[in-house]
């Protein structure tokens, strides 16, 4: 077995008294002492920090590069503004979901990326074998930090207040106590929030920094899973995977209008027949979200069935929510179950737990949008 | 608490027994609720019914994961914690004392002998 990584913020994790546990080829921290659960809230209420330096950042730079990786990602790259992202998926050529990820355009030559950690070298690869005569610049040497959470955006008032200019999915460079940091509105958890990256040298001081103030807390792992699937967004390789076409992952919001079909760039990019096809003829299968009746937690696996006792899907990430106060779900359904109210069976342990479609975010998002 | 823990008996799946002549009161420890995290639910057996020494009794979930308990000891549950449905965390904030989870009434000749004493356990989680 090869030792897992760390991130720069390793040491500090263990001396803020993290269980730090193996996450995709590297050491993390799944909590804190102040438990999940406490975490999670804290988040909400008020600022979360999270150690994100395992995720993948590169740089792609080129004449032209939008349009090259326009046949990789179905959005429209070329219509976004310098310095503005957006959350997009890796095709793959049969119309699966490779990864999903960050991706922004510092200008027209230049797009910033951030992909999950545990399909980094696959992603990098794959981007490399399709964009040859590209420059890839991958960031090794950067941390990534997220800071979410209802007074996120007061914080960063006093760090750097030009980030709070921004509207979520945008970003710019800047700096906070004289480290320079690419700084964007965005996250993970339904909250209004940053990522900063910055370089791995300085991120032990940022992190000490942004946790001297009372307001913030570091949050571990498990919370990040309960904030996210509140926020009703995907977990790539639970949620969705190479299988999964981003129609019956519920991602058609993440493909531009103008990418499919009937549109002015439309198709191109790969998978783009079946992904097309399944947004035109529907798909068979769809991803959801569930309210589960009582307390009990529906974990990922947990079979779905309908009223006659026959298994229609399965869930795929489930736990339980601190902020609704109660266990909640996602998982895959036919098209014909998948409407909202829909009431369905989940069976854990050979008990029948009664389960309903929702409406997905689990939360309001709080997102700044200007 | 440690003159409580001190009465207690403790086993390898990091259960205690407090026990009072043929009646056991089965909790987990300190160390177990820790490890467990945020415990969600329990889930509890019906009085009357009867195990055998390492059978599920009850389950224990938390925001992390689902976990547990087993029976310490064969014999009949004669009482649970009824608490635990509306206060499931009650088993992270007193483990020991208002988090208990069943009583049972122990078999007769019960082997007490591969039970640790605190002391004993504390080495047990040391290691």
């Amino acid at each position: 077995m090869t030792e897992e990584l760390k991130t720069p913020l390793y040491d500090l994790h263990v001396e803020l008294g993290a269980k730090m546990v193996p996450f995709a080829g590297y050491s993390m921290p799944v909590q804190y002492p102040l438990g999940i659960k406490g975490e999670h809230l804290h988040c909400r209420d008020q600022v979360g920090l999270f150690d994100v330096s395992h995720m993948g950042q590169l740089i792609i730079r080129g004449a032209n590069v939008a349009s090259a990786l326009e046949k990789l990602i179905p959005v429209d790259l070329e219509a976004l503004k310098p310095n503005q992202q957006t959350y997009a998926v890796l095709t793959s050529e049969s119309g699966g979901i490779l990864d999903d990820l960050i991706i922004c355009k510092w200008d027209e030559e230049t797009f910033f990326l951030v992909v999950n950690a545990a399909c980094k070298e696959q992603d990098i690869a794959h981007l490399q074998s399709h964009l040859k005569g590209f420059e890839f610049e991958i960031l090794e040497d950067q941390a990534l930090l997220a800071v979410q959470g209802l007074k996120a955006a007061a914080l960063m008032q006093e760090l750097a207040p030009q980030a709070c200019e921004l509207t979520f999915m945008n970003g710019c460079h800047s700096e906070i106590d004289g480290m320079p940091i690419y700084i964007t509105r965005s996250g993970y958890t339904g909250e209004d929030g940053f990522e900063i990256s910055v370089a791995n040298g300085q991120a032990e001081k940022l992190a000490r920094l942004l946790l001297s103030y009372q307001q913030v807390e570091a949050i571990g792992l498990g919370a990040r899973d309960s904030l996210r699937l509140e926020a009703g967004l995907c977990l790539y390789g639970h949620d969705m995977n190479t299988e999964t076409s981003p129609i019956e992952a519920s991602l058609i919001w993440s493909i531009s209008k103008n990418r499919r079909s009937g549109g002015d760039k439309e198709a191109g990019f790969l998978g783009s027949a079946r992904i097309l096809n399944d947004i035109a003829e529907g798909v068979s299968r769809k991803r959801v979200g569930f309210l589960v009746e009582g307390r009990v937690p529906v974990r990922e696996g947990a079979g779905i069935f309908d009223a006659e006792g026959n298994q229609v899907g399965e869930v795929t990430s489930g736990g339980f929510g601190p902020s609704i106060n109660a266990p909640l779900a996602m998982g895959y359904v036919p098209a014909s179950l998948a409407k909202t109210d829909t009431k369905l069976i989940a069976r854990v342990r050979n008990k029948d737990i009664p389960i309903t479609v929702a409406k997905t975010p689990f939360v309001p998002q709080r997102y700044f949008r200007g | 608490m440690v003159n409580m823990m001190s009465e207690m008996k403790f086993t390898k799946d990091h259960e205690w027994l407090l026990i009072n002549g043929s009646q056991a009161t089965v909790g987990i420890t300190e160390f177990a609720q820790e490890q467990l995290g945020d415990v969600v639910f329990v889930e509890l057996p019906e009085v009357g019914s009867e195990y055998d020494q390492g059978d599920e009794v009850a389950v224990i979930e938390s925001v992390k994961a689902a976990g547990e308990i087993v029976a310490p000891l064969a014999g009949t549950v004669v009482d649970v914690n009824e608490e635990l449905a509306d206060n499931p965390e009650l088993v992270n904030e007193s483990p020991l004392q208002d988090g208990w989870f069943v009583k049972i009434q122990l078999k007769d000749g019960a082997d007490l002998s591969e039970l640790m004493t605190e002391e004993q356990y504390k080495e047990f989680t040391a290691d």
